[in-house]
């Protein structure tokens, strides 16, 4: 019965149609409809896109609240400037905190490449460079953070115009904040266990599933990771420059 | 069954992506740096914001790659958030006309020195 089921799978794997014939042909499958990809893949896609609406949810707030406030809205590029050399040089912070976001997705994207190659030590480092970048964006954060409420700006108002302002820049940029922290975590758990070989061929087993990892886990965790840049993408157009 | 599964792709296309990313994150940058006001701002930051976004979970998500099933799956659900954007975009307007039209302040009063 199970050999059936397999050659049966086989068979239709060899004979998997492409394009718009081929999503057809994957939902109405009565299968699988996430096809050639581990579902543990399938469902970080699916929690992405839970997550999409939650942000989408913040941004949504943010432009109803900005848009209806009768008070004039604060000059984001004089809010959050820094002194360079004595003179101020606006978003200065925020355009290092995005670079810096893209530099890590680049290692990321390294990462999941020697992951594929199987190369455990060239991955880790790989890893452990993205988390690095990420704890350091978090810690730029929190400076952020600091400056803004030591210059007095609160959910509840602040001293640069409208009271909106306070509220979506905290929980906006603290929900993405959040989702850089927990990434890292997920990234130096993914590196202890791509160190400790649990994804090469004679990797052990974990400890939920019993079953055994393999190095598609990295894409798994890349793809959140990206995500992360993702929305920092969206924040920084609508939040920061708007 | 685990090998065909996997993406792989030459890394010439994510240092492309990689670079690419910082000229745009740059272009965005000196939107503001140079002050760029109206409509010329607005569609410089929509344009950059969605090359952007577009390359990262094209090329570095690997949705290029992926069988329609699933592009179709995440990419058509967001829709509904462009809808949504719409509806409150009606009720701000609404808001903000309903608030300027009851609820203006009143001219700040100006404290006269006695004679």
């Amino acid at each position: 019965m199970a050999e059936v089921t397999e050659t049966t799978q086989a068979a239709q794997q060899i004979a998997l149609p492409d394009g718009v014939k081929g999503a057809v042909h994957d939902w109405g499958s009565d299968q699988t409809a996430f096809k050639k990809v581990p579902w543990g893949k399938a469902m970080m896609w699916i929690f992405l896109l839970s997550d999409t609406f939650v942000f989408s949810c913040f941004l949504i707030s943010y432009m109803t609240v900005r848009w209806s406030t009768t008070d004039p809205w604060p000059n984001t590029s004089q809010v959050f400037s820094l002194d360079f050399a004595g003179t101020p040089v606006p978003l200065l912070l925020i355009a290092i905190m995005t670079f810096i976001l893209i530099t890590s997705s680049g290692t990321m994207v390294m990462a999941v490449n020697y992951g594929y190659r199987k190369n455990r030590k060239m991955t880790a480092f790989w890893l452990i460079l993205t988390a690095i970048f990420g704890a350091s964006f978090v810690g730029m954060q929190a400076f952020e953070w600091s400056k803004l409420i030591a210059e007095g700006v609160r959910p509840w108002g602040n001293p640069f115009g409208a009271a909106q302002f306070g509220s979506s820049f905290f929980m906006i940029t603290g929900f993405h904040g959040f989702h850089v922290s927990i990434g890292v975590i997920f990234l130096f758990i993914v590196t202890y266990k791509v160190m400790r070989g649990d994804y090469d061929d004679d990797g052990r087993k974990g400890f939920f599933t019993s079953r055994k990892g393999n190095y598609e886990i990295v894409e798994t965790m890349g793809l959140y990771w990206h995500f992360v840049d993702l929305v920092w993408v969206f924040i920084f157009a609508f939040f920061y420059l708007w | 069954m685990a090998h065909d599964v996997g993406q792989q792709h030459p890394l010439s296309v994510y240092f492309w992506v990689w670079g690419l990313l910082f000229v745009l994150s740059a272009f965005s940058y000196m939107v503001d740096f140079y002050q760029f006001q109206g409509m010329l701002r607005w569609s410089l930051i929509l344009i950059f914001m969605t090359l952007k976004a577009g390359l990262i979970m094209a090329v570095f998500m690997h949705m290029k790659w992926e069988r329609l099933a699933l592009v179709y799956a995440i990419l058509l659900p967001p829709l509904a958030i462009a809808v949504f954007v719409g509806i409150m975009a009606f009720e701000s307007t609404d808001t903000l006309n309903a608030r300027e039209a009851y609820f203006v302040k009143p001219d700040p009063v100006v404290v006269k020195p006695h004679h």
